[in-house]
C-alpha cells in the first residue's frame, strides 16, 4: 500500500503527446478514477505507472520512492488488469489466478486458498478447470479482475474492468469491487470512460481530455463546480448547456452555464426565490418514463446545432407542451460562468467583491 | 431440398476423388520403393521390348536379398547412426542459437528487427556450391577433416538463419499483451520467456526441428567435400557412393535404403503434424 505521486509527466509517441504534463496525486488507499474520453491518454497513464512505458520526462512515486527507468514492472509490486484481459491462454483459470502468486513463490496451499477466495468474491468458482477460450467476454474479464486482486500490491492499476459486463453484472461487480477496495485498503487507479461508473466508485476523480487532467476532485466538485468548459460538458447526461454571452447576466467573453436539471418551469419555484428566468422555446418533449428531456431554444440564444435542453423529473407534473414559449428558470446559485477564450470557470460577476471581503 | 442434399453429396464425393489423388501422388514413391526394395533382380531388369511386364506389381516371389546386400556389404548400419549423430547435434545447436535469436529480433530489436531477419534469410540463400571451398579452407584449419564434427559445424551455417527467420515470425504471434502482464505479474523478461512466449512457439520450434531434420538429411555436397572414409559418411552420402558402382546400380538396395530412413521420419512427421495442427491457442484476448 502506497500513495502514488505523479510530477509534470510526459509520454510523447513520436511527437504525439498522449500524457502531456500530468499532476497527480493519489493518497494512500484512496480510489480515484481516470475519466476521459476514448484516446485521451488514460491507458497511457496507467502503463507509465507500471513501468511498461518509459515516461518522456516527468517523475512518478510510489510511497515516496522514485520510480525510475531501472525500477522494472516487477519491481514496482503493483498489479495491473489490462483492457484486453491479457489472460494466459495455455492456463486453467485457476493457472491464470494463481500465476503471480507463483512468482512470489506461495506455498501451494495458500495459493489455493487465495485463488479459491478471489473466485468466489467475482462469482466464477465453477470456471475453475477451464481454459480462457472457452470463457465468455465477461467471465474473461472477471478471471483478469482475480488475478489481480489474489496478492497484495502497492497500488491497483485496472483499465476499463467492467467494460465488457452487462448493466446488472456491472452493478454488482462495482459494489464488490467498491467493498473489496475498502476492506483491503489498497490504493487503486482505475480507469473508464463511463462517467456513471466514475461517480459511483471514485474517491476523486481526474477528468482528462488530450492528455491533460482538466480537473480532480471528488465526484460532487467535479459535477458541481466543473473547473472548465471541457469538465462540464463531459460530466453529466446530457450534458451543461453553455449560453453564450447575455447582457444581463455577464460581461462579454464569458459563458453562461447550468445543468439541465437545475432548469425547470418558473412556477416550480417560490415567488421570492433568487432566480433567473428565461423565456424558453420547447421544440420537442422525450418523454422517458422516470423524467422528460425537453430540447429547446431561448430567445436571446438560436442555436439549433445546440439545443437547450431541460430536464424535468416525472415528480413535476407540470404540463409543457411542444411548440410553444414557457417561461423558464434557474437558480441564480446553480449558474457557472467560463471564461470563453480560456474555458476556465471564473466567479460569478459581482460575487468577486464578495469573495474579497471574506 | 433434396436438390441441395445431391449438391452436397456431389461435393463431397469431389473432395474424396480430390484427397484420393493427391494421397496418391504422395504415396507412389513409397511404394515404389518398397516394391523395388523386395523384388527379385530378374524382375527388375527387365529388357524394354518386353510389353507382357508388368511393373507395379510381384511378377516373381519377393526377396530380402536386396536387404541383405545392404546390411552385410555395405556401411549402412554406421551411416545410420552417424546421420542420427549429426543430426541430433545440428537440431540441438540450431535450436539454442535460433529460438534466442528469433524472439530478440522479433522483440527487442524494435524496427531494426524485420531488416535484420531478413538480411539473416539471405544468407541462407547463398548456395552450398559456393560456399565448400571457403568452408574447406576453414575445415582443414580446425583440423576436422574427415570427421563427422566437420558437417556438426557447417551445418548449423545454414540451418540457424533459416531458422532464425523462422522462429520469428511464431514469436511475432504472441501477443506483447501477455509479456507485459507476466512482467506485472512478477517476472523477469527471462522467466517471461519460459513461461509464457515459450509455450507460444512449440510449435515453431518443432517446426524448427523438422525443418533442420530435412535439411541435414538431404545434404549431400557438403558431406561429400568434408568425408572421404566410408565409416565416416552419412546416409545421404554413402548410399550413392556405395551403391552405384561405375553405371552400374543396385536399384534394389538403393530402394531399401531410402525406404528404411524415410519411414521413420515419416512417423515422426506425422506425430509433430498434430501438433502443427492444433496451432497457436487463441482466446487470450477480447473476443
Ligand atoms: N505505442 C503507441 N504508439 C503511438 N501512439 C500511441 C501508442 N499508444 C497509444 N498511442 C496514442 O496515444 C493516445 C492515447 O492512447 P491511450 O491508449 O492511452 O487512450 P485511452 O484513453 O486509454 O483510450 P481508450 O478509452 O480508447 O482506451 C492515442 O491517441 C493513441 O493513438
Ligand atoms: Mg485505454
Amino acid at each position: 500500500m502506497a500513495a502514488v505521486e505523479i510530477r509534470d509527466l510526459h509520454k510523447h509517441f513520436e511527437g504525439h503527446r498522449a500524457v502531456d504534463g500530468v499532476d497527480l496525486s493519489v493518497e494512500d488507499g484512496e480510489f480515484v478514477v481516470l475519466l476521459g474520453p476514448s484516446g485521451c491518454g488514460k491507458t497511457t497513464l496507467l502503463r507509465t505507472i507500471a513501468g511498461l512505458e518509459e515516461p518522456t520526462s516527468g517523475e512518478i512515486r510510489l510511497g515516496g520512492r522514485v520510480l525510475s527507468r531501472d525500477v522494472p514492472p516487477r519491481a514496482r509490486k503493483i498489479a495491473m488488469m489490462f483492457q484486453s484481459y491479457a489472460l494466459y491462454p495455455h492456463r486453467t483459470v485457476f493457472g491464470n489466478i494463481a500465476f503471480p502468486l507463483k512468482a512470489l513463490h506461495t506455498p501451494r496451499d495458500e495459493i489455493e486458498e487465495k485463488v479459491r477466495w478471489a473466485v468466489r468474491m467475482f462469482d466464477i468458482e465453477r470456471y475453475l478447470d477451464r481454459y480462457p477460450r472457452h470463457l465468455s467476454g465477461g467471465e474473461r474479464q472477471r478471471v483478469a479482475l482475480c488475478r489481480a486482486v489474489v496478492r497484495e500490491p502497492q497500488a491497483f492499476l485496472l483499465d476499463e474492468p467492467l467494460s465488457n459486463l452487462d448493466a446488472k453484472q456491472r452493478t454488482t461487480a462495482r459494489d464488490e469491487l467498491k467493498r473489496f477496495q475498502e476492506d483491503v485498503g489498497i490504493t487503486t487507479v482505475y480507469v473508464t470512460h463511463d462517467q456513471v461508473e466514475a461517480m459511483g466508485l471514485g474517491d476523486r476523480i481526474a477528468v482528462m481530455n488530450a492528455g491533460k487532467v482538466h480537473q480532480f476532485g471528488t465526484p460532487a466538485e467535479v459535477y458541481e463546480h466543473p473547473a472548465d468548459i471541457f469538465v462540464a460538458t463531459f460530466i453529466g447526461l446530457p450534458p451543461m448547456n453553455l449560453l453564450e454571452s447575455i447582457e444581463a447576466l455577464a460581461p462579454a467573453g464569458m459563458l453562461v452555464g447550468f445543468r439541465p436539471e437545475h432548469f425547470l418551469p418558473r412556477s416550480a419555484f417560490g415567488e421570492d426565490e433568487d432566480v433567473t428566468t428565461f423565456r424558453y422555446h420547447v421544440r420537442r418533449v422525450e418523454y422517458l418514463g422516470s423524467e422528460r428531456y425537453l430540447y429547446g431554444s431561448l430567445d436571446a440564444h438560436e442555436d439549433p446545432e445546440k439545443p437547450i435542453i431541460a430536464r424535468l423529473p416525472a415528480m413535476l407534473r407540470l404540463e409543457v407542451e411542444a411548440d410553444r414559449t414557457h417561461e423558464f428558470a434557474v437558480h441564480s446559485g446553480q449558474l457557472r460562468y467560463f471564461d470563453e477564450e480560456s474555458g476556465q470557470r471564473r466567479d460569478p460577476p459581482g460575487a468577486a467583491r464578495g469573495r474579497a471581503d471574506a | 431440398m433434396s436438390r441441395y442434399r445431391l449438391m452436397r453429396y456431389a461435393r463431397r464425393v469431389g473432395v474424396y476423388v480430390a484427397a484420393l489423388g493427391f494421397v496418391t501422388f504422395a504415396a507412389f514413391p513409397f511404394y515404389w520403393m518398397a516394391l523395388t526394395t523386395f523384388k527379385q533382380n530378374k524382375d527388375l531388369y527387365v529388357s524394354a521390348t518386353n510389353l507382357k511386364h508388368v511393373p507395379w506389381i510381384f511378377n516373381a516371389a519377393p526377396t530380402l536379398a536386396h536387404l541383405k546386400l545392404l546390411f552385410t556389404q555395405t556401411a549402412y548400419p554406421q551411416w545410420l547412426l552417424n546421420t542420427l549423430l549429426v543430426v541430433v547435434a545440428v537440431v540441438l545447436i540450431t535450436v539454442v542459437v535460433a529460438v534466442p535469436a528469433g524472439y530478440s529480433l522479433a522483440r527487442l530489436a524494435g524496427s531494426w528487427g524485420e531488416g535484420m531477419g531478413i538480411g539473416i534469410f539471405l544468407t541462407y540463400l547463398i548456395p552450398p556450391t559456393l560456399l565448400f571451398i571457403p568452408f574447406s579452407r576453414l575445415v582443414a584449419i580446425l583440423g576436422l577433416q574427415d570427421s563427422l564434427w566437420s558437417l556438426v559445424v557447417v551445418y548449423p551455417t545454414f540451418t540457424i538463419p533459416f531458422c532464425t527467420w523462422l522462429v520469428m515470425g511464431f514469436f511475432r504471434s504472441v501477443p506483447w499483451d501477455l509479456e507485459e502482464q507476466a512482467m506485472i505479474d512478477g517476472y523477469s523478461r527471462l522467466g517471461v520467456f519460459f513461461r509464457v512466449v515459450l509455450r507460444f512457439a512449440v510449435p515453431g520450434i518443432l517446426t524448427v526441428v523438422v525443418f533442420t531434420f530435412t535439411l541435414v538429411m538431404q545434404e549431400f555436397i557438403y558431406a561429400l567435400t568434408f568425408i572421404s572414409s566410408v565409416d565416416k559418411m552419412t546416409v545421404s552420402l554413402g548410399v550413392p557412393v556405395a551403391l552405384v558402382r561405375g553405371d552400374v546400380y543396385h536399384w534394389g538396395a538403393l530402394m531399401g535404403a531410402a525406404l528404411i530412413t524415410s519411414i521413420p521420419m515419416a512417423i515422426v512427421y506425422n506425430l509433430f503434424m498434430d501438433r502443427f495442427v492444433e496451432g497457436l491457442t487463441l482466446g487470450a484476448v477480447k473476443g
